[in-house]
This record gives structure tokens, C-alpha cells and sequence, in this order.
């Protein structure tokens, strides 16, 4: 069975490209949930599709407007937002509806002017897993490999300056530069993801793993670690379903993560209702 | 023996002090919150910024920490000019409790404090158990070990308040400053972190400076007490500063010290009155 699944390139691309989104996203979405940047995160993966469609448009190959896009919104949130975790927090949210607004209305004028065909714009929007090329898999595997790189050598004064920000900026830890870098990291997982999932399935990938294993535990290298294995395993899973049913990839790959999601906190809230789950599971997780 | 302990204290200050401050004075825009404060704080020694709100009592101990420029004068902190020494000093800002939601465990909250200023990831096994037996060592000075490894926002806010201040402990800092420490903590949760803190002081030789909202939890330990008011602020013993004479000097208006029979003091007179917001701490 899993033969034939390796035996066809695209099957194998669509598992490798999906293997380095699923791990990027699950490392900076865990950081995205812990600093309740989820909106942010939307937005950036929604900018993808002005940027993708964009590029379509002059030409260019979809990844740099997705890069682009992502990266350039990253940066404007970040410096149009007050510090997270001050009073002012609120603003930010007003900040990123109104460049999701306008990233919106930017891609809808693109595929329009573009004259485009609508499977296109599918693909912008849902993602496709199908005949994703060698050079595509080496280009996210090279944008990959330094953003994670980068998120481990801010991982502990980011971890810092979104629990503490306050005691970690009295320390001398960079807490406003932080949160821009965070940003511009979380940009990148998103144009990554976006290119794979498509800009409105990002989520998938992005919040639902790392929610769930916040979920699950309290231990942050644990949950990391959980949240990059969980969007492995249903990026791999949805794959493999796809491959054997005539329904999309995304489809399935949502709906795993959904399903897991719903099921750590069913158990968690039953555990805690009975009284009898939650203290082997605390013992051992939290 | 409050006395005893006052002078004792006292004579160890004259040698080096922790903090001192000359002519200091803070301007924010065209408004000038205080002047002219000259203050020494002795090694050892355990010390309250009182005062009305908005007097700019954490404005002071922002000061101290270097985040908050003086508009005039000097400060020296730890023997270095104020910001030079910020990993000698272990800080308990003002906050509203963490986030009931927040997925942490109160052991990671205290870790930060050790090595959440480090870039990079850990790799060396033996920083790795000196790490966990430093934070074991702080979590159980401050009683905390039977409830370190839950979320800390499942916490309630007296042991929340005891593990920031271990996080502020766990680097084994010379000074301790805390914002409001004991702000909406119900009376007995008041009462044991003040003596927590009181504890560290006496027994570690840590300098705590204090801001309080009310003296009382606090009193029968305090060495020095900073009472901001009225753009100045007057400087000394506890018995020496909370009196009706002193105060109603440093307001410009009459305001009365009362005593009640169990030695706590009431503040009266003043619109905003220390100990008269003991009801906000009734919830």
C-alpha cells in the first residue's frame, strides 16, 4: 500500500513539500497560539493570495508574491502594532482587519484583471498538493531551514517576551524587535504554507496543531516538539486519504486536524469533569 | 524591637549603599511628577514606596531599573549608574494576574528569569541540571513545589504572586524590587508573601525595595520608608515619616495619621489614602 503510494514523484514531492510546511508551521504556530496572534497569522496567510495572484499577473512565479506579500504584511503589523501585552493590545486587531481588508480587495482586482481561470484561483485559495515540482520543494526547503534556524536562536527570549513581557523588557531582553522578528517569521510559515494548503486552509496547519498540543500540554518543548509531530501526521494522513478517494487533499488534512483538536479538548474537559483523567495526565504532560 | 532592628539595619547602610539617588527629579512632557528626592538604601535592608496614586511611586522604582530617565539629578544602583546593573536585580512588576488560559507551567515562568534572556537553544546536559536544580531550589524557597508544574494561569493569584517572585529570585539577585506585590491578594495571602518577602530579605541579605499600596501587611518589617506625595518625598523610619506633622508637611494639607489599638495605621485627610482602599482587597 504505502509502495504504490511512493511509487508516483508527485506523491512523493507532495509529501516532502508537505512534511516542510508542516514542520515549519507547527514550530511558529505554536509560538502564534501561545501569543494569541491567531489574526495576524490569518491575515498573513490571506495577504498570500493578493501577493500569489499578483505575481501571476506580471508573470512571476506565484511563490515570490507569496513571500512578498507575507513578508512586507508581517513588517506592517508589526510596526504598526503596539507592544503585545499592553493595554493598547486591542488596537492591533484594528490594525490587521484593515490590511486583511485591503489584501483581499487587492487580490480579488488581480484575478480579475488577470482575465484568469477560476482553477487557479481554487488553487490560490484551497491549495494544491498535485504536481508540486523538485525545484519547488528545494525553494521551500530553503526558505525552511533558516526560519527555523531563526526561531530557535530567538525561541527563548521570545518565549520570554510573550509570557513576561514586562519582566523580560526590565532584563534587557529586546521585547519590541521580538515581536517584529516573530512576525516576519511567521510570515515566511505562512507564504510556506499558503503555497501548499492554499491561503484559506493555512489554518490547518497553522493554528490547529499547535492549539491542540497547548492542549495536551503545558511543557513548551514538549509542545512544540507535539505540535510539529500532530501536523506531520495529518499532512501525511490527509495525503495518503487523498491518494485513495476522489476528495481533496485540504479537505482532509483540515478535518484530521479538526478532529484532533475537538478530541484533546473532549478528553481534557471530560478528565476534568470525573476528576479521574486529569491527574495521571497532568503527572505526565503538563 | 521593630527599634532594634531599625538601628542595626541602619548602621550596616552607611558603609555602601544599594541605591542612591540625589536631586532626582522626573519630567514627563511639561509635567513634573517629582523633584528633588535624595535617597540611600542600605544592603540588607527592606524598604516601602508609599504614597497616593499617581504620586509616582512605580515611576520611582522604574528609576532604579533604568527604564525611566531622570530628568534632573543622579542615580546609582549596585554601585553603577541605574540600567548598568539589571541582571543584579530581580523585578516583580505591577500586573493583573496571568491569563486564565495561558498554556505555561509556573516552573517555565520561574526558568525565565534564569535563562529567558539567552538566545540560542540549550544543548549542555550539565546547564541543564544546574538549571532545574536552581529553579527547584527558588520553587521550594518560596513554597511553591506542590503546585510549580501546573498552568500558571490556573493558579490563584497569591501562588501566581509566589512564583514571580521566585522568577525574580532565581538568579540570586542583590536587590529585590517589587510593584504592588500584594495588590488583589486577599488578606491572608497578603500576609504570607509579605513575610515571604521578609524572610528573603533577613535571611538571604537581599535589598527589597517595596511599593505599596498599603503599609500594613508590611509594616512591622520595614526599615525605610519612601513616601512620595505632592511632587517630593520624604525619606526615613517608618515611625519617623508616617506621622501626622511629616505628612501634612509633604501634602501642603492637613492629613491625619490614626493608630489603631493592633498597631496598624490609617492615613486620613487625603483623597487618596493609603490604607483606606483596604475594602478593594476584600474580593
Amino acid at each position: 500500500m504505502t509502495v504504490t503510494l511512493f511509487d508516483y514523484p508527485f506523491m512523493v514531492n507532495a509529501l516532502r513539500a508537505g512534511t516542510i510546511v508542516a514542520v515549519v508551521s507547527g514550530a511558529m504556530g505554536w509560538f502564534m497560539v501561545l501569543r494569541r496572534q491567531t489574526f495576524a497569522g490569518h491575515t498573513l496567510s490571506l495577504v498570500g493570495f493578493p501577493g500569489a495572484a499578483g505575481a501571476i499577473l506580471i508573470g512571476l512565479s506565484p511563490a515570490f508574491g507569496y513571500f512578498g506579500f507575507c513578508i512586507v504584511a508581517g513588517v506592517i503589523i508589526a510596526m504598526a502594532s503596539p507592544p503585545v501585552g499592553s493595554a493598547l493590545y486591542s488596537e492591533e486587531s484594528a490594525v490587521i482587519g484593515s490590511v486583511q481588508a485591503f489584501a483581499l480587495a487587492c487580490g480579488f482586482l488581480f484575478v480579475n484583471l488577470y482575465h484568469g481561470n477560476l482553477n487557479g484561483l481554487t488553487n490560490l485559495l484551497f491549495g494544491s498538493f498535485l504536481g508540486i515540482t523538485n525545484g519547488q520543494v528545494l525553494s521551500l526547503l530553503a526558505v525552511a531551514v533558516p526560519a527555523l534556524v531563526a526561531l530557535g536562536l530567538i525561541a527563548r527570549p521570545l518565549l520570554f517576551a510573550s509570557v513576561d513581557p514586562e519582566v523580560a523588557a526590565a532584563t534587557g531582553v529586546p521585547v519590541r524587535s521580538l515581536a517584529v522578528a516573530f512576525l516576519l517569521l511567521l510570515g515566511i510559515a505562512a507564504a510556506e504554507a499558503s503555497q501548499i494548503t492554499g491561503s484559506l486552509l493555512v489554518f490547518a496547519l497553522l493554528v490547529l496543531p499547535p492549539a491542540t498540543a497547548q492542549v495536551i500540554t503545558a511543557r513548551p518543548l514538549l509542545g512544540i516538539c507535539l505540535s510539529v509531530v500532530l501536523g506531520v501526521a495529518v499532512t501525511w494522513a490527509g495525503l495518503a486519504m487523498a491518494y485513495y478517494t476522489p476528495y481533496p487533499t485540504g479537505t482532509f488534512i483540515t478535518t484530521l486536524s479538526f478532529a484532533a483538536y475537538v478530541a484533546a479538548r473532549g478528553i481534557r474537559t471530560l478528565g476534568a469533569r470525573t476528576g479521574t483523567g486529569p491527574a495521571p495526565m497532568r503527572e505526565a504532560l503538563t | 524591637m521593630k527599634q532594634t532592628r531599625l538601628d542595626t539595619s541602619f548602621d550596616a547602610s552607611t558603609s555602601a549603599e544599594v541605591i542612591q539617588t540625589r536631586g532626582a527629579s522626573v519630567r514627563f512632557g511639561e509635567r513634573r511628577l517629582w523633584s528633588g528626592v535624595d535617597l540611600a538604601i542600605g544592603p540588607g535592608t527592606f524598604s516601602a514606596i508609599l504614597g497616593p496614586n499617581g504620586a509616582g511611586k512605580s515611576t520611582l522604582l522604574k528609576v532604579f531599573l533604568g527604564l525611566q530617565p531622570l530628568a534632573s539629578g543622579t542615580v546609582n544602583v549596585l554601585g553603577a549608574p541605574a540600567g548598568a546593573a539589571r541582571r543584579r536585580i530581580g523585578y516583580v512588576p505591577q500586573r493583573g494576574g496571568f491569563d486564565r488560559t495561558i498554556r505555561i507551567r509556573g516552573i517555565d515562568v520561574v526558568r525565565l528569569g534564569l535563562d529567558g534572556g539567552r538566545w540560542g537553544v540549550p544543548l549542555s546536559p550539565l546547564r541543564a541540571r544546574r538549571t532545574r536544580e536552581a529553579i527547584a531550589e527558588v520553587v521550594d524557597l518560596v513554597g511553591a513545589t506542590q503546585y510549580a508544574n501546573r498552568p500558571i494561569g490556573e493558579l490563584s493569584g497569591g501562588e501566581q504572586q509566589r512564583l514571580v517572585v521566585a522568577q525574580a529570585l532565581v538568579r540570586h539577585p542583590e536587590l529585590l524590587l517589587l510593584d504592588e506585590p500584594l495588590d488583589s491578594l486577599d488578606l491572608a495571602n497578603q500576609a504570607a508573601v509579605a513575610a515571604l518577602v521578609q524572610r528573603i530579605c533577613r535571611e538571604r541579605g537581599v535589598t527589597v525595595v517595596m511599593v505599596a499600596h498599603d503599609v500594613n501587611p508590611i509594616l512591622p518589617f520595614l526599615d525605610q520608608v519612601v513616601y512620595v506625595a505632592g511632587g517630593k518625598a520624604v525619606v526615613g523610619a517608618p515611625n519617623d515619616v508616617i506621622t501626622t506633622e511629616t505628612l501634612s508637611a509633604l501634602y501642603g494639607a492637613r492629613v491625619e495619621v490614626l493608630r489603631a489599638t493592633d498597631g496598624r495605621l490609617v492615613v486620613v485627610g487625603t483623597p487618596e489614602a493609603p490604607a483606606l482602599h483596604a475594602d478593594r482587597h476584600a474580593g
